[in-house]
């Protein structure tokens, strides 16, 4: 997943006659209810890819929210305003809820995408989603082949059933996004990768390098990809953008661990983006958990999701540019990247209060990122897989035999 | 699915795919064009040419209308309404009404 799901992150043609409404909202600096919200219906999934955006603690099954409970969280965000729905998980189709959630959304106007692992789907399945009104399927893929992609996902046979899913997915007429997530051991693949995509008739592929923190930041040594392919990929994908406008548009995610400037990390923390937890936290961040000493408020208590979203202690932590140290305070890119990430600056300083390293101007920028490139050059390549019991590390025998461990319900 | 590489002319007779919804943001007060993961706002003549694509009417009957209604010269109402939709079809917020085989 990408952190832009709420932006349009194409620029409107001088006479298109469209104009993008984010960049309205932005330019009127209001904290209105942002028009896409992310909601993670549940944590469990049948993969377990090492660089998970879920945090490393897990909402169990037996906490999520229930059925009822979720409509009535559709229903209030269709009524503040808020336009599209991703729903994502965890895997979101492991809820056996699921077309009856999307039908909720449908009945009360909301436009819905699902964001899905798809080895969990059936035709059946994927034609009652379309029929309650679907709109649109992005599926991950962890490489262009069984070989890499099974490892990666630790999950026998999900390869061949993603691309199953896909050809599904085009029959039904739903628009599909490819999204592949990048690191040291599947970057070489990239080229193969973007044509998977032009062969499954794809409208979008976005190709996100992996963003340490969570899981992810527990394998960065085994993922971290060095300043060589990180240059060949922007090269790659430079020229595949021009070759392949009109067919298939393709979203580029960079790692901030290379750039001289941190990224605007959900468009600014409680600017334009929150997210639902499976057991019903409002956040601003999928990783926003991850930082301690915040309390999250949730759709549980008395308070309603507009309430949460205007006046909750953890939304105006780092709203704005007020909380910020130097040398953000000062810093003339202070409402261009916001500081950068709130989760990366507490996994990697202890403090979300910090400037975040990624920028060259931070002082552990150079010590952090130095220490990344060098697991970068080295060959730790195990991984710690995701899953309910914090983990379980890679050994030779699970690379033939990953069915335990993967549900935690 | 109907193509997404379709070229706009007075003969097309477009219309929103079913992943392309227009609708009226009460919340905003403006119209916008829901995509995948994607909102957008079309201007006010985007949004009335929008309207008339129901995949019956043909482009040349929506330049007809539009140059009537507004008293222009039917030729520059033809070049700009083509010209929109071609950019619209371009970005797959248009298709076009497949044709009958009865």
């Amino acid at each position: 997943m990408s952190d832009t799901l709420a932006d349009n992150k194409t620029p409107p043609g001088p006479s298109d006659g469209l104009a993008v409404l984010e960049s309205r909202r932005s330019a009127a600096e209001t904290y209105g209810i942002p028009l896409a919200v992310l909601l993670e219906i549940t944590h469990r999934c049948p993969l377990q890819c090492p660089y998970c955006s879920n945090p490393v603690e897990l909402d169990r099954g037996s906490t999520e929210l229930t059925t009822g409970e979720w409509k009535k969280v559709l229903s209030e965000l269709a009524e503040l305003g808020v336009l599209q729905i991703h729903f994502s998980g965890g895997e979101p189709t492991a809820r056996k809820d699921i077309v009856e959630l999307v039908q909720h959304a449908s009945d009360v106007g909301l436009y819905s995408n699902l964001i899905t692992s798809a080895v969990l789907l059936t035709k059946d399945k994927l034609a009652a989603l379309a029929d309650a009104g679907l709109s649109h399927v992005q599926i991950s893929f962890q490489g262009n082949e069984p070989a890499v992609a099974d490892r990666v996902a630790g999950l026998k046979d999900a390869h061949r059933k993603k691309l199953e899913v896909a050809k599904w997915t085009r029959e039904l007429e739903m628009p599909l996004t490819v999204n592949a997530v990048m690191h040291r051991q599947n970057l070489h693949q990239l080229p193969d990768i973007i044509q998977m995509a032009v062969d499954l008739d794809a409208d979008r592929l976005e190709v996100a390098n992996v963003q340490y923190y969570g899981w992810a930041l527990k394998n960065r040594a085994a993922l971290m990809p060095t300043i060589a392919q990180i240059e060949e990929t922007s090269r790659i994908v430079e020229e595949a953008q021009a070759r392949l406008k009109g067919t298939l548009a393709i979203d580029y995610v960079v790692p901030d661990y290379y750039a001289l400037r941190p990224k605007k990390c959900m468009g600014g923390w409680g600017r334009q983006f929150f997210n639902i937890s499976p057991a019903g936290k409002v956040l601003p961040c999928h990783a926003a958990e991850s930082i301690t000493g915040l309390e999250f408020e949730s759709v549980r208590s008395n308070h309603s999701i507009a309430w949460i979203w205007q006046n909750s202690e953890a939304f105006n932590r780092y709203r704005g540019t007020g909380w910020m140290p130097e040398p953000c305070k000062s810093c003339e890119f202070r409402e261009v990247d916001y500081g950068g990430c709130r989760c990366q600056a507490f996994a990697l300083t202890g403090d979300a209060g910090n400037t975040d390293p990624a920028c060259a101007l931070s002082p552990r920028h150079e010590e952090i990122f130095k220490q990344a490139e060098r697991e970068s050059a080295a060959s730790q390549n195990r991984f710690l897989y995701r899953n309910f019991a914090g983990g379980t590390l890679e050994t030779e025998e699970s690379r033939d035999n990953r069915q335990d461990n993967r549900n935690g319900a | 699915m109907a193509s997404r590489n379709i070229s706009v002319s007075e003969t097309s007779r477009p219309k929103l795919p079913r992943h392309a919804k227009l609708k009226f943001d009460e919340t905003r007060q403006v119209w916008v064009i829901l995509a995948p993961e994607r909102v957008l706002a079309p201007d006010e003549i985007a949004v009335e040419v929008l309207q008339l694509c129901d995949g019956v009417r043909s482009v040349a009957d929506m330049v007809d209308m539009l140059a009537e209604k507004y008293a222009a010269p039917r030729e520059a109402i033809a070049i700009d309404v083509v010209a929109m939709l071609q950019d619209l079809a371009d970005k797959g917020f248009l298709t076009e009404a497949r044709e009958s085989t009865a």
